[in-house]
């Protein structure tokens, strides 16, 4: 398994491109030039996404593949807060030299965990600079994790900061952010 | 400035691209209806219609704070800029790319504040004010003198950036509305919010 883990923001990604698009878009001509077989396109899929808020509660989760092992809830739960706290400890141990700041300025953050790879599936953590983290889970081959992540994150700013009666910090249960977000991850 | 000039670019990327519009009449004549309400509804104690103007303040900022705290996330969907290096930057990204974003005005950034041991500070002076488009105060002798009638944007910013870990105070300083020459909000650093674990602490 490898981490990735970063100092600062990262490279700016394009703009999120849909990535079953992308799927479409891998003509036959295009599979034989990169050497893909068909069956590796047809791995590329989105698993789930995990909404993690500041405190480590895990807010929302959704699988988008069918035939996927299933966690009962608890272990949805297990898991965001284990990853919470192994994502706190990820950003205080980096070993690259601290940044000294000018006096009276914030030391830049370091991001922590940014993913992680197995031979199964990609995890892709992004935390956004209000301390919720959004967990995609994909297979190994999906390419553009980091902006679809960040895509995801505009539909969540849109439907569910957006609702008025959506309380901050609870779980999200916005029927709009659903259907939004089943557009733009689930397969056609 | 090289990181004033980047903001601004975002903000015209940002407005151009990303971001629906509505008719801006709407926004003020909206704004505008909650005001009127908020100066009938809220009274000084023991009177029937003198307007309680420091509570509508209040409220106002309230109101705004409330809306900064989820505006924020939107903020940083759609314009994608990173973490703040400076409270300078701050002031810059809030002025092009958050004015710009929302309220397709740039209020220009004055009378930065920035010597050591006093607090972090800098002035928004509005040249254009949406809320205020059609706004006559009421003649009642005192609305020019307590009500602040964009102070809901105090709190929009006040809240905003309480979530990305700084404090700060903001007030308007004058008014257009109130017969000075300019509006301006002055916005003031009081801390950056460290939620880290306590060093040392093993």
């Amino acid at each position: 398994m490898q981490v990735r883990t970063g100092v600062c923001g990262g490279a700016r990604q394009p703009e999120a491109s849909h990535p079953n698009r992308y799927r479409r878009r891998a003509s036959p001509v295009r599979l034989h030039a990169t050497g893909l077989r068909v069956s590796e396109v047809a791995a590329m899929v989105v698993f789930a996404l995990l909404i993690i808020n500041k405190a480590g509660g895990l807010i929302f989760n959704r699988t988008f593949a069918p035939g996927l092992q299933k966690l009962d809830s608890n272990d949805y739960l297990i898991l965001a807060g284990t990853f919470h706290g192994i994502h706190a400890i990820s950003r205080t141990i980096s070993p690259a030299p601290p940044v000294q700041p000018l006096p009276g300025n914030r030391r830049p953050p370091t991001t922590g965990i940014e993913s992680m790879e197995s031979s199964h599936f990609r995890l892709t953590c992004f935390q956004t600079p209000t301390g919720v983290k959004f967990l995609l889970f994909t297979s190994p081959e999906q390419p553009n994790t980091d902006a679809v992540v960040r895509r995801c994150y505009e539909i969540y700013g849109e439907f569910v900061m957006k609702n008025p009666f959506y309380s901050l910090e609870m779980p999200v249960r916005v029927e709009k952010f659903d259907r939004a977000l089943g557009a733009y991850l689930v397969r056609p | 400035m090289a990181s004033s000039s980047k903001a601004a670019r975002l903000g015209e990327e940002v407005w151009k691209s990303r971001v629906d519009k509505i008719n801006a009449e709407v926004l003020t004549l909206t704004y505008g209806t909650i005001v009127a309400q908020l100066c009938r509804d809220l009274t000084l104690p023991a009177t029937a219609n003198k307007t309680d103007y420091a509570a509508v303040n209040a409220e106002l900022d309230r109101m705004g704070y409330n809306i900064g705290l989820r505006l924020i996330e939107d903020f940083l969907a759609k314009s994608n800029t990173g973490t703040c290096s400076s409270f300078r930057e701050t002031a810059e990204v809030i002025s092009k790319v958050g004015f710009k974003m929302f309220l397709n005005v740039v209020p220009q950034v004055t009378n930065w504040q920035g010597v050591e041991g006093k607090p972090q500070a800098f002035g928004l002076v509005f040249e254009e004010n949406p809320l205020a488009e059609f706004v006559e105060y009421p003649d009642d002798g005192r609305a020019q003198d307590e009500l602040w009638y964009s102070n809901i944007l105090c709190g929009v910013i006040r809240g905003a950036l309480e979530m990305v870990q700084m404090q700060i105070e903001a007030h308007f300083v004058t008014d257009v509305l109130r017969g000075n020459d300019t509006t301006e909000m002055r916005v003031t650093l009081v801390r950056y919010i460290e939620d880290e674990m306590p060093p040392d602490d093993e």
